[in-house]
C-alpha cells in the first residue's frame, strides 16, 4: 500500500474512518454527505459542463476545475435520493481541497478501497468512489494537457 | 402471531392479496405486536437519511450475501440476522425500499428461502410513502432480540442454478433486463457498468419484460389487467408452466418472480440469481443475440433431455 505521500486531509479521512467500528463508519459517511456543498451559482445553470460518472449506481455529475495556480477543484452534485453516492463524492471533494494538480494525479488509485468502507458498503459500491477518483483524474489530465 | 391482511380493495384482485400492505394500512398497524417493518434499500446510506417509524434495516449487500462464497447467508447466519432485528419465525414482516421495491423483493425472495411465512411488500416501497406525505424518523434502529430458528435455506423449491436452467431449456424463460442488455448490444445494465460480463446477449428463447414495467408511475404494481397483458399475453406464460426468471444478478428478477408468484398466482417460478452474470461468463452454454428470443439449439434439447 502506498502510504507515504497521502496528502494530509485523505490520509486524516482515512484514519477517521479506520478509526470507528464498521457500523459507525456508515455514519461518517452519511455526514459527508450531508456536507456535500451545492454547486457554485455560476455552474448551477451548466449541466452540460459535467460529466456522468456512469461506474455509479445512481446519477451523479463532476466537473473539475484546475484554476491558474493549478489548485484542483472537483464539483460534484448527486440526488438527495443517493445518499452514499453523495458521500463518497463529498469525501473526494473534501479529500482534494487545495491539492494541486500534480498532488491529485498521485493520489493512489486505490484509495477508496483503503479507507475502512469495502466492510460498511460492500466492495461493488465501493467501485463508485474508485470511477470518481479515475474521472477526476481524467480530467485534470485533459485540462493541463495543452 | 400473524397481524391481519390488508383488505384493501386494490389488492383483491390479485392471486395472493395477503402479499401486499398499503400505506394506509402500515400507518395503521405501526407498533402492532408481531409485525416487523423492514427497509431493504439499494444505496447503503438511504435508511439512516430517514426511514418509516420503528423500521429496522436489511442490506441486500452486507446482510442477505455471504461475504466469501457467492452465496447467501446459511441458517445459522439468517437465524442471528433477523433475530437481531426482533424477528420471531411467526412475526409478520413487511418489506419495503427504494426504486419500486426492487431490492425489497430481493430480500422478500430470500426470506423466502429460508420459509418465513409471513412475509409482505408495502406496495409503491418508499417513493409511494413519500408522495403520500408520510413521515420518516431518523431514529437509530432498535429491536429486542429473539431467538429465530436455524432453518436451512431450501433452494430447491423457489431458486434455480445454472444446471437447473440447462436443464430447463425448452421451458420459458424471462429475462427481466433492459432491451439494450437483452440483445447483447452491452454486457452491463444501463448505469451498472461495474457488473460487467464476458459475453452478451441471453439465454435462448427467453423472452425479454423488463421488470420495471411491473410497476406503474408512483411506483406501486400494476393492475391484474396490466400485469395479464404484459405476462400472460406478451410473454405467452400460463397457468402450469415451469418458469424461470433471471436478470443480471437475481435481484430485478425477484421483483418479476414475486409478480408472477403472489400477483398472477403462476406457480412453479424460480429465480436464477446466477443470472447474467454468471451465464455471461460461463464456458460452453448457449446464447442469443439480437432482440429476437432464438431458438434452443438442438444439441442442448437433445443431451440434455436424457
Amino acid at each position: 500500500m502506498t502510504t507515504e505521500q497521502l496528502p494530509a486531509q485523505l490520509e486524516q479521512i482515512r484514519e477517521d474512518f479506520l478509526g470507528l467500528e464498521v457500523r459507525e463508519r456508515l455514519q461518517l459517511l452519511l455526514e459527508f454527505s450531508n456536507e456535500l456543498p451545492e454547486l457554485p451559482e455560476r455552474y448551477r445553470e451548466h449541466p452540460d459542463l459535467f460529466e456522468r460518472v456512469e461506474e455509479c449506481q445512481s446519477p451523479v455529475f463532476i466537473f473539475v476545475e484546475v484554476d491558474e495556480s493549478s489548485i484542483v477543484h472537483l464539483f460534484a452534485t448527486a440526488p438527495k435520493e443517493a445518499p452514499t453516492t453523495r458521500g463518497f463524492a463529498s469525501i473526494l471533494s473534501q479529500g482534494l481541497a487545495g491539492l494541486t494538480a500534480e498532488q491529485v494525479l498521485g493520489v493512489p488509485d486505490d484509495y477508496p478501497q483503503t479507507i475502512g468502507l469495502t466492510e460498511a458498503v460492500s466492495l461493488l459500491r465501493i467501485r463508485g468512489m474508485t470511477a470518481l477518483l479515475a474521472r477526476t483524474k481524467r480530467q485534470i489530465r485533459e485540462k493541463t494537457a495543452s | 402471531m400473524t397481524v391481519e391482511n390488508d383488505t384493501a380493495p386494490q389488492f383483491a384482485q390479485f392471486a395472493h392479496p395477503e402479499r401486499l400492505v398499503s400505506g394506509d394500512w402500515l400507518q395503521a398497524h405501526l407498533g402492532t405486536p408481531g409485525l416487523v417493518v423492514v427497509e431493504s434499500d439499494e444505496d447503503v446510506l438511504l435508511y439512516e437519511t430517514g426511514h418509516i417509524e420503528g423500521a429496522v434495516k436489511i442490506d441486500w449487500h452486507t446482510d442477505l450475501n455471504d461475504p466469501v462464497e457467492r452465496d447467501y447467508i446459511d441458517g445459522e447466519q439468517f437465524a442471528k440476522l433477523v433475530g437481531s432485528k426482533g424477528i420471531d419465525r411467526d412475526t409478520t414482516v413487511v418489506i419495503y425500499g427504494d426504486k419500486n421495491n426492487w431490492w425489497a423483493a430481493y430480500a422478500l425472495w430470500v426470506f423466502t428461502l429460508f420459509g418465513h411465512e409471513d412475509v409482505r411488500l408495502l406496495d409503491g416501497g418508499r417513493a409511494k410513502w413519500e408522495s403520500d406525505g408520510r413521515a420518516y424518523t431518523t431514529a437509530p434502529e432498535s429491536a429486542t432480540l429473539t431467538e429465530y430458528p436455524v432453518v436451512e435455506r431450501d433452494d430447491t423449491a423457489i431458486r434455480a442454478f445454472k444446471e437447473d436452467v440447462l436443464a430447463h431449456l425448452g421451458n420459458p424463460l424471462i429475462d427481466v433486463r433492459s432491451p439494450e442488455e437483452f440483445s447483447g448490444e452491452r454486457t452491463t445494465a444501463p448505469a451498472y457498468p461495474e457488473e460487467s460480463t464476458l459475453r452478451a446477449g441471453h439465454i435462448p428463447s427467453a423472452q425479454n419484460v423488463p421488470w420495471g414495467k411491473a410497476a406503474a408511475d408512483d411506483g406501486t404494481f400494476r393492475s391484474l389487467t396490466e400485469l395479464d397483458a404484459l405476462y400472460r399475453v406478451g410473454a405467452g406464460l400460463n397457468d402450469g408452466d415451469d418458469i424461470i426468471a433471471y436478470c443480471r444478478i437475481g435481484e430485478r428478477s425477484s421483483h418479476t418472480w414475486f409478480v408472477l408468484t403472489y400477483l398472477l398466482g403462476l406457480e412453479g417460478v424460480r429465480n436464477y440469481d446466477g443470472s447474467w452474470t454468471e451465464w455471461g461468463a460461463a464456458v460452453r452454454v448457449p446464447i442469443v443475440k439480437g432482440s429476437e428470443p432464438g431458438a434452443v439449439p438442438s444439441k442442448w434439447t437433445q443431451t440434455l433431455r436424457n
